[in-house]
């Protein structure tokens, strides 16, 4: 079970809900992932036209809804989003992304650090997406956050773990649970990811802008499921020279 | 009068472009980027009045059109009737007279609407820096204001009086809005004034310029298309729709991550075409003179639109095409 925050889940895949072609593919998608916790920009919930929302394609009781800052391109920005999500009544869990740059979508550290300090103290769960820097991971966790969602490439660019050695720190020094975000264009980088020991990734591009995204949305399921199960039996032993799996020392010569 | 081209391309075009792999590149390079997402939006014209002399614009002060100037309250009744078409992307556009309408008039307009909205634009004459940092207190995050030609012997042709003459002051206006802090700013060429490679060449290079320098800013592009309208202006150089897909795959190419804007300048069929290839953001339902959705025909329309479907039709093909009409994408909070 992945454990944040007071909720424990069986899936370990968590799906953005943008870019999808249509309300029911994306409703499609998010039951063939198996997903339990997904994202939904907050500049795209129109909470005065229901007819209209992207929300009502989402059943909440069977989700976690985090709905996320993106827009925000500072800390002032991300708190405003933030209070704005919570009047809207969408409960106090928050991806915060504090984006300055529309071109890489990179997140600004140092105004992601200034709002998670002040969303944490007004009670807000947030799950603040990173650089791949383990300091800032330590910092976050330090200040009361329940996870780290470190990018593996940028936003939507689909490009895997670009960030495989920085994010193999963060892992292995994390005290909270890692969701790998951002940059995983396949099944096999989910599972890649998985492998490394990640807790959990977050999906969204790779399965929306799939040809079909309800059968890539499995597809992620699956590979995260198999990443998870590849971790957690313990990977053999590297080695630079072939080894026989049936050993022939001791069949031609006999040991008796 | 036909200024350019009004069938859809052929089939055989897309093929073409198809075995060029522009066409797809274009469309793969969208999808990645925007998804299978169509933003919505409606232009609302607030005035018709004009000091330029421009040979190709119906709001042209040459030209012997009722004038027509929307007092707050209309505008503000106006913008109610597109909320209730779902609109929440508002674009206020109007001809260049500083003193009917002024930076005043238009925050004034921007303080009645922004509550309302999700997103408020302008498209409108170039102003100084200071009048845009006021207008973005004011709520408008989002500034369009196309070069028109950058061929600048083309450019004195066509614009032969008032301040829409200078050259250099139209080319600053972007840069103005950019450090005034506005989010959004939409830059573009009038497509058919000049040689088109070269004019888009140009814009291209402008906007690679543009976001180097103001890194934070978002960027859309658009490419009018030369309409008939009061004025009797031939275009110099007009654009067929089959250039005109090759200039949009272009653009894709050169800028992936630049939104791009269709209006109802263009016909519904050669519209819906252009989905899936590499726009972004689509007018619906537009009209194109002030106070145009409540009271039409009052005064002159800048422009004839082509595409004359509602905005439920214009959504409902978006959505006949595997795409997700979006109605709102922005919090006006920010």
């Amino acid at each position: 079970m992945l454990l944040i925050a007071d909720k424990s889940f069986s899936s370990r895949l968590l799906v953005g809900t943008g870019k999808f072609p249509s309300g029911e593919v994306m409703r499609e998608s998010l039951e063939a992932s198996g997903t339990e916790i997904i994202t939904v920009a907050l500049r795209r919930i129109d909470i005065a036209q229901p007819e209209k929302d992207i929300l009502r394609f989402i059943d909440r009781n069977r989700f976690t809804l985090l709905p996320n800052t993106s827009g925000a391109r500072d800390s002032k920005e991300a708190i405003l989003l933030a209070h704005l999500a919570r009047e809207a009544g969408l409960g106090k869990w928050l991806k915060l992304e504090v984006i300055p740059d529309p071109q890489y979508l990179l997140p600004d550290p140092i105004e992601t650090l200034k709002a998670a300090e002040q969303l944490v103290q007004e009670g807000f769960v947030v799950f603040p997406y990173i650089h791949a820097d383990p300091v800032l991971a330590h910092r976050l966790a330090d200040i009361g956050c329940p996870t780290v969602m470190p990018l593996a490439a940028p936003i939507g660019s689909g490009r895997g773990l670009k960030m495989r050695e920085a994010i193999r720190i963060i892992i292995e020094q994390a005290t909270v649970p890692v969701i790998v975000d951002a940059g995983l264009g396949s099944p096999s980088h989910a599972c890649e990811a998985m492998e490394m020991g990640a807790d959990a990734v977050l999906v969204n591009t790779a399965i929306a802008t799939a040809e079909d995204p309800i059968a890539m949305a499995e597809a992620f399921r699956l590979g995260v499921e198999a990443g998870r199960k590849g971790f957690l039996a313990g990977k053999a032993e590297e080695k630079l020279k072939a080894e026989a799996s049936s050993p022939l020392q001791g069949v031609i010569y006999g040991t008796s | 009068m036909a200024l350019h081209e009004k069938s859809p391309p052929s089939p055989s075009l897309s093929k073409r472009g198809t075995e060029g792999g522009i066409l797809e590149q274009a469309g793969r390079l969208t999808r990645q980027r925007f998804g299978r997402t169509i933003q919505l939006y409606a232009p609302l014209y607030l005035s018709n009045e004009c000091i330029d002399i421009c040979r190709y614009c119906g709001f042209s002060l040459e030209n012997k059109i009722t004038r027509k100037t929307l007092s707050v309250d209309d505008t503000v009744r106006e913008a109610e009737h597109l909320l209730n078409q779902g609109f929440k992307h508002l674009l206020l556009v109007s001809g260049e007279h500083p003193r009917i309408v002024s930076p005043k008039y238009l925050k004034e307009i921007a303080n009645h609407l922004k509550p309302k909205l999700a997103s408020l634009s302008i498209e409108v004459a170039p102003f100084v820096e200071d009048d845009y940092r006021e207008l973005v207190q004011a709520g408008v995050d989002g500034v369009v204001i196309y070069q028109e030609t950058y061929d600048q012997k083309r450019y004195q042709e066509v614009h032969l009086a008032g301040p829409k003459k200078s050259f250099e002051r139209r080319l600053q206006a972007p840069e103005n809005a950019a450090r005034a802090g506005v989010r959004r700013i939409g830059m573009g060429i009038l497509v058919g004034l000049s040689d088109w490679q070269e004019d888009l060449a140009r814009l291209i290079q402008h906007i690679r310029d543009m976001k180097k320098k103001y890194w934070q800013t978002e960027f859309t592009i658009s490419l009018p298309r030369l309409r008939p309208c009061a004025s009797d202006y031939e275009a110099p150089s007009p654009v067929s729709n089959e250039k005109y897909l090759q200039m949009i795959c272009l653009v894709r190419l050169a800028l992936p991550d630049v939104g791009i804007v269709l209006s109802t300048r263009e016909s519904s069929e050669f519209r819906d075409q252009l989905i899936s290839v590499g726009v972004t953001h689509m007018s619906a339902g537009s009209r194109t003179e002030p106070g145009g959705y409540l009271n039409p025909k009052e005064a002159e329309e800048q422009f004839r639109i082509e595409d004359k479907r509602t905005a439920d039709e214009v959504a409902a093909a978006i959505s006949s095409r595997g795409y997700e009409p979006v109605w709102k994408d922005w919090e006006n909070i920010l």
